[in-house]
């Protein structure tokens, strides 16, 4: 325990809220994303060796989180809780979906402009919705969802992780994405409303 | 002739992988001429490109949510003593 790197009290002071908030964006749930910090600084601590000191230490930590986020968001995917794992990981329940085009495959309501929310502030209440919202798809498409959009890993990664076809996967995909326009289309309506949420 | 339904597959399914030359031409041909569709397509774009800004700079939009909390982090640093001394 020579430098300065290998103190844990020095990381969680000065790295601590970072990689916290880094992983409450990628998880969202507390729990979930103390854990991943927990293991992140465990791993450090053991592999603080492969360490050279050419990379800023945060940015270090930062590479290390990403693989425990992913890991975490595997194991979650994986609950029996969430899926049936005697069955493959299947299309699911779809009546947003249907519920969103008639007979015809046509919209059932017109969608409407968003505008996009170029301000931070704004964008911080956008991201407020968007956690909402995927609290409220079903769980195995939220995390399919930020394991492919907010965690950017690879369509194919994915399929084989959690042993799905591709497919199924784009189909999935683009329920939860159905799943969240709809959502926005309730809870967002714009700049006027910043109190309505 | 494409329906609006079949657009949005086409549309979120160009964000995970490429469409052909057949799937291209319809969803352009059907987005000139669907409204609906027009504002589900930058709808659809937004919510991708946001994530993909939040993913890459996390900070930019959490600067102000609560960090760790003092249980977590007495916690954390526990764990952390522990494995020191094993």
């Amino acid at each position: 325990m020579s430098s300065k790197l290998s103190s844990p009290e020095h990381w969680i002071a000065q790295h601590g809220d970072y990689l916290f908030r880094y992983a409450m964006v990628k998880l969202r749930d507390e729990h979930l994303a103390e854990d991943a910090v927990q293991e992140t600084l465990l791993a450090a601590l053991q592999g603080q060796k492969s360490f050279a000191g050419d990379a800023a230490e945060r940015t270090w930590l930062v590479g290390i989180l990403k693989h425990k986020i992913v890991d975490l968001i595997r194991k979650k995917v994986r609950e029996p809780t969430l899926i049936n794992v005697d069955e493959p990981l299947e299309f699911g329940q779809d009546e947003v979906t249907e519920s969103m085009f008639d007979d015809t495959g046509h919209w059932v309501t017109p969608c409407q402009d968003w505008g996009s929310p170029d301000k931070v502030l704004e964008q911080k209440r956008f991201w407020q919705i968007l956690t909402d919202c995927l609290k409220r798809l079903p769980p195995q498409l939220a995390m399919l969802y930020s394991l492919r959009e907010i965690s950017g890993m690879d369509t194919e990664d994915i399929c084989k992780d959690l042993d799905i076809s591709p497919t199924n996967s784009w189909v999935m995909l683009h329920r939860a994405r159905l799943g969240l326009k709809q959502c926005f289309e309730v809870h967002w309506q714009g700049k006027e409303q910043a109190g309505a949420i | 002739m494409l329906t609006c339904k079949d657009a949005s597959q086409l549309m979120s399914q160009s964000f995970d992988r490429r469409l052909g030359l057949m799937e291209k031409t319809g969803l352009r041909f059907h987005l000139l001429i669907c409204r609906s569709c027009q504002i589900a397509h930058r709808q659809l774009d937004f919510l991708h490109w946001f994530c993909q800004r939040i993913a890459a700079d996390p900070e930019h939009i959490t600067s102000m949510q609560p960090g760790l909390t003092a249980e977590a982090q007495e916690r954390i640093l526990k764990e952390l003593h522990r494995m020191q001394d094993e």
